[in-house]
């Protein structure tokens, strides 16, 4: 089908650039809560790519009415209402972690902890 | 060609940079209450683009979730951390960029074997969606396919759901739960006079909204079966007014109205719900989670099964959430002492 | 009947967009905090108010209008007290409007001193 042309992939790779920069931000900054940020950043793409993959053009909500035929595929929603349920469960993990951690070290830099770290070893 | 589609295409695609540009600036800049108020918008634009692909039950949990009890947390922690970051070293962030391009460019190759977006010919739409799609309203007869799917079809793996979100604040508890000096009843009034007589704008309003919050909650809670709901949404949507509660009128006044135990006891009361309602079905002589024998009929037993199930859920989810809130708060409240007792009590 | 109410629609979205476009550009470019509140609550009244009674004329009269009405309310009453408390909230921590006049600057520090201490 020719209007199946756009966007085509065209989305699924800004989809990608969006999980590269969630990357990038988990991977070259230091500071913990920056790269739960980074981490939420790349979580929320990937939920985006799942359920790009679920829609059907011309189709609507999977919400049963007698009088519409074609919907979009309610499979990944159910995967991807869990997956944001657990993912924001183990941000508040990592944000309790990043507490106690500065009331450790007294810095939540990463540099700084590997420092401190190596001088006491 | 149909301009509905033509214009859900665009906006799609619209909102697709939208994210990216925020993508960018949270990269980019420094100041971390800009950094969580931007990644709040990044959850929010999410959530609108869940609208446009037609996937409502997700786009409103990412709201609830994502753009609300996430920036409250992350708000929580940055308030009893730093809120500055350092720069970054240039040689670390081009070795960085260099992977994450790599990486990249394996997707976009990787991609080029996929079907085109809005396919209906794709593989994922002929396996086994079809048969939720068209055997749903015999087998079960809800409206809203997702929650059918969610609660019954794969009700297992919500229970799984279930408790990792009662680990999960199990572990916040474990970890920062302690550490609140319990303030004395003189401090106590000094503190809630002053709450009392400053902040009247926020009391007034917020002892307006706070009924029609729980309501909206509870409206939510069942009303997932016919329209996009459920349990998690509601979960967060009530403890949103708990929370809410907390921030204005102060933490002691917040656990005086819903002590610790009763968070604790709620918490665990939903999963217990949940994996009861699968031993009940056990006892009647069906396999765990089935709910075909929980009524007179199939369809009535499948009915009963769900609520109950969601309901669960709906209990835990409140409980994580407003026990997540009261713990950062209460270590807040050590932290303030701690610095005022010059190292004294507050400090495990 | 239908074009009337088409028309009308497109009427009052179209106003309401160009009321977000104008408080987004005064968001980027007004110099003072408390200006900048200003265009952002232009945003959260006419801009918003329109676009849901444009909305509404869509809906006729359903479930959804009486929905529309109830979210408008929300907003009406949630984005004033978001406002009032940022703008608490700067003053308690020496973010100063810049005036002109002396006693303006007086009524400033009054400001200031009645809600000190609020968190």
């Amino acid at each position: 089908m020719t209007d199946l042309a756009f966007p085509g992939l065209i989305n699924y790779w800004i989809v990608f650039l969006l999980m590269m920069i969630g990357l990038y931000i988990v991977i070259a900054h230091e500071n913990l809560i920056k790269k739960i940020v980074g981490l939420n950043v790349f979580q929320v793409s990937v939920f985006v790519f799942y359920i790009s993959m679920a829609k059907v053009k011309g189709g609507t909500a999977p919400i049963l009415d007698g009088t519409i035929e074609v919907f979009s595929n309610p499979l990944p929603h159910v995967l991807i209402l869990t997956a944001i349920v657990v993912g924001v469960a183990t941000t508040a993990l990592g944000l309790a972690l990043v507490v106690r951690i500065q009331e450790s070290y007294n810095t939540i830099e990463d540099n700084e902890i590997r420092d401190i770290e190596e001088r006491e070893d | 060609m149909n301009i509905e589609i033509i214009t859900s295409d665009v906006l799609n695609v619209v909102t697709l940079l939208f994210m990216a540009v925020t993508g960018i600036a949270i990269a980019r800049i420094r100041n971390l209450f800009a950094v969580v108020m931007l990644s709040g918008i990044y959850s929010l634009m999410g959530a609108t683009l869940y609208v446009i692909l037609d996937a409502v039950d997700v786009a409103f949990t990412e709201a609830a979730v994502g753009a609300g009890a996430s920036t409250v947390l992350m708000i929580g922690t940055l308030a009893l951390t730093s809120a500055r970051e350092n720069a970054t070293g240039s040689s670390q962030a081009i070795k960085a960029a260099i992977v994450c391009t790599f990486v990249g460019i394996a997707l976009v190759y990787a991609s080029l074997d996929m079907p085109y977006f809005g396919d209906p010919s794709a593989p994922i739409h002929h396996h086994v969606a079809p048969r939720y799609l068209n055997d749903s309203m015999a087998e079960i007869g809800l409206p809203n396919v997702v929650t059918s799917v969610l609660a019954s079809y794969r009700g297992y793996d919500t229970m799984g759901e279930a408790f990792v979100i009662f680990t999960a604040a199990a572990g916040v508890i474990t970890l920062i739960g302690r550490g609140r000096r319990e303030k004395s009843p003189s401090e106590r009034k000094t503190d809630s006079q002053n709450i009392m007589k400053r902040k009247i704008v926020l009391r007034v309003v917020s002892k307006l909204l706070i009924p029609f919050i729980l309501l909206f909650g509870l409206y939510v809670q069942w009303h997932g079966d016919f329209g996009p709901g459920g349990g998690f949404q509601a979960g967060v949507i009530f403890g949103a007014a708990f929370i809410l509660y907390g921030l204005i009128y102060g933490l002691g006044t917040l656990r005086a109205a819903l002590p610790s135990w009763v968070t604790r006891v709620i918490l665990a009361l939903g999963v217990l719900l949940y994996a009861g309602t699968g031993v009940v079905s056990m006892i009647k002589d069906a396999r765990f989670l089935d709910y075909n024998v929980l009524a007179s009929t199939p369809t009535g037993g499948q009915h009963v099964g769900i609520l109950l199930v969601e309901f669960g859920v709906g209990m835990t989810v409140f409980a994580a959430i407003v026990t997540i809130f009261c713990a950062f708060a209460g270590r807040a409240a050590a932290d303030v002492n701690t610095v005022s007792d010059q190292g004294g009590a507050g400090n495990d | 009947m239908e074009m009337i109410l088409d028309i009308v629609s497109w009427v009052l979205i179209t106003g309401g967009v160009i009321f977000c476009l104008i408080g987004g550009y005064g968001l980027i470019s007004l110099k003072d905090f408390y200006a900048r509140l200003h265009a952002a609550s232009l945003i959260d009244t006419f801009g918003v108010g329109l676009i849901f009674i444009g909305l509404m004329f869509q809906a006729g009269f359903t479930l959804v209008t009486a929905k529309l009405i109830l979210i408008l309310a929300f907003i009406f009453f949630t984005s004033p007290t978001a406002t009032h408390a940022l703008a608490r909230a700067a003053i308690n921590h020496d973010v100063l409007p810049e005036v002109d006049t002396e006693e303006e600057r007086e009524l400033v520090r009054k400001t200031k001193t009645t809600t000190q201490g609020t968190p």
